[in-house]
């Protein structure tokens, strides 16, 4: 299989790679994993006052699909809402990035981690769903 | 001498359904199985390719029952469980934190070459993963707690994958 140039260029230059102190104001935090390849993806928000998803981290362990993915993300959510960085779906993780079927799930496991990161936020600052 | 392929991968070697197994009958079972539907022994039959079809289940059901994970699986199969189910649900976040938490341990390990930290994780990984299985060989086996018993799979194969980062590391290190 051969990674699309995008996917490289997230893999070897990736975006907002690292993490936020947990307790840290406005921080919100999103843990999926695939059991069938072991991929674990931790992606962090940081939620300014006014609503608005000021910055962004990831760190995952899996294959290069995965971590492009999440990378991604990283930059698609910053500058949304909570509500606008819901709408991301899968389906343009995978077309941004030129995914083969084989690894459609690495997107989905990113759009997971933001729906986990969102729901983290919201469990937090005590807003129900 | 040809072997039932509707037969399921347990009652193939005569064991009963049971994640607890003995590996020894196992091995025996397997051998003995593995010498009669061996092709050398059967290519000269009217139907070797029934025969080296045999010889294929044979060995597919050996390495299915043979790792606790893929029998805990195949289990949960059996049992009319959904590969979707069993791979498709999530694993408690606290336990991806953790399993995130040891990988960055692996890394940081070799990033310095530190082969003692490695066989320490791989220590602890291991008497880890003893505790999951018998986790697994009380759902399966004892309560017969089907969900609970996936849900601990997916934990297990988890340890796997970390268990395969860790290898992967000490052989890095050996060369």
């Amino acid at each position: 299989m051969t990674y699309s140039n995008k996917v490289l260029d997230h893999y070897e230059n990736p975006r907002n790679a690292g993490s936020f102190a947990q307790d840290e104001e406005g921080v919100a935090t999103g843990m999926v994993g695939a059991p069938a390849c072991g991929d674990v993806m931790k992606l962090q928000i940081k939620v300014g006052k006014d609503g608005i998803i000021e910055d962004a981290r990831f760190k995952t362990y899996g294959c290069g699909s995965a971590i492009a993915s999440s990378s991604l993300v990283t930059e698609w959510v910053k500058g949304k809402t909570l509500d606008e960085a819901l709408t991301i779906k899968n389906a343009q993780i995978a077309e941004e990035l030129a995914l083969p079927p084989v690894k459609v799930h690495c997107s989905v496991l990113a759009e997971d981690a933001i729906r986990a990161a969102v729901a983290d936020y919201k469990k937090k600052h005590g807003e129900n769903k | 001498m040809s072997v039932d392929l509707s037969l399921d991968f347990f009652s193939l070697f005569g064991l009963p359904h049971r994640f607890n197994l003995d590996e020894t009958a196992l091995d025996r079972a397997w051998h003995a199985l593995q010498t009669e539907v061996h092709p050398d022994r059967t290519a000269h039959l009217p139907n070797s390719r029934g025969a080296m079809a045999g010889a294929l289940r044979v060995n597919e059901a050996y390495a299915a029952l043979k790792k606790p994970v893929t029998r805990a699986r195949y289990l949960l199969e059996l049992a009319g469980m959904s590969l979707e189910a069993i791979n498709g649900n999530t694993v408690a976040p606290e336990y991806l934190m953790e399993q995130l938490e040891w990988r960055e341990a692996v890394e940081e390990a070799r990033g310095v070459n530190d082969v003692d930290a490695l066989e320490q994780l791989a220590l602890r990984l291991q008497i880890r993963t003893d505790g999951v299985i018998a986790q697994l060989a009380e759902e399966l086996d004892g309560q017969r707690d089907l969900e609970a018993a996936a849900d601990t799979v997916r934990r297990l194969m988890f340890l796997d994958k970390l268990r395969l980062g860790i290898d992967d590391a000490l052989a890095a290190l050996d060369n």
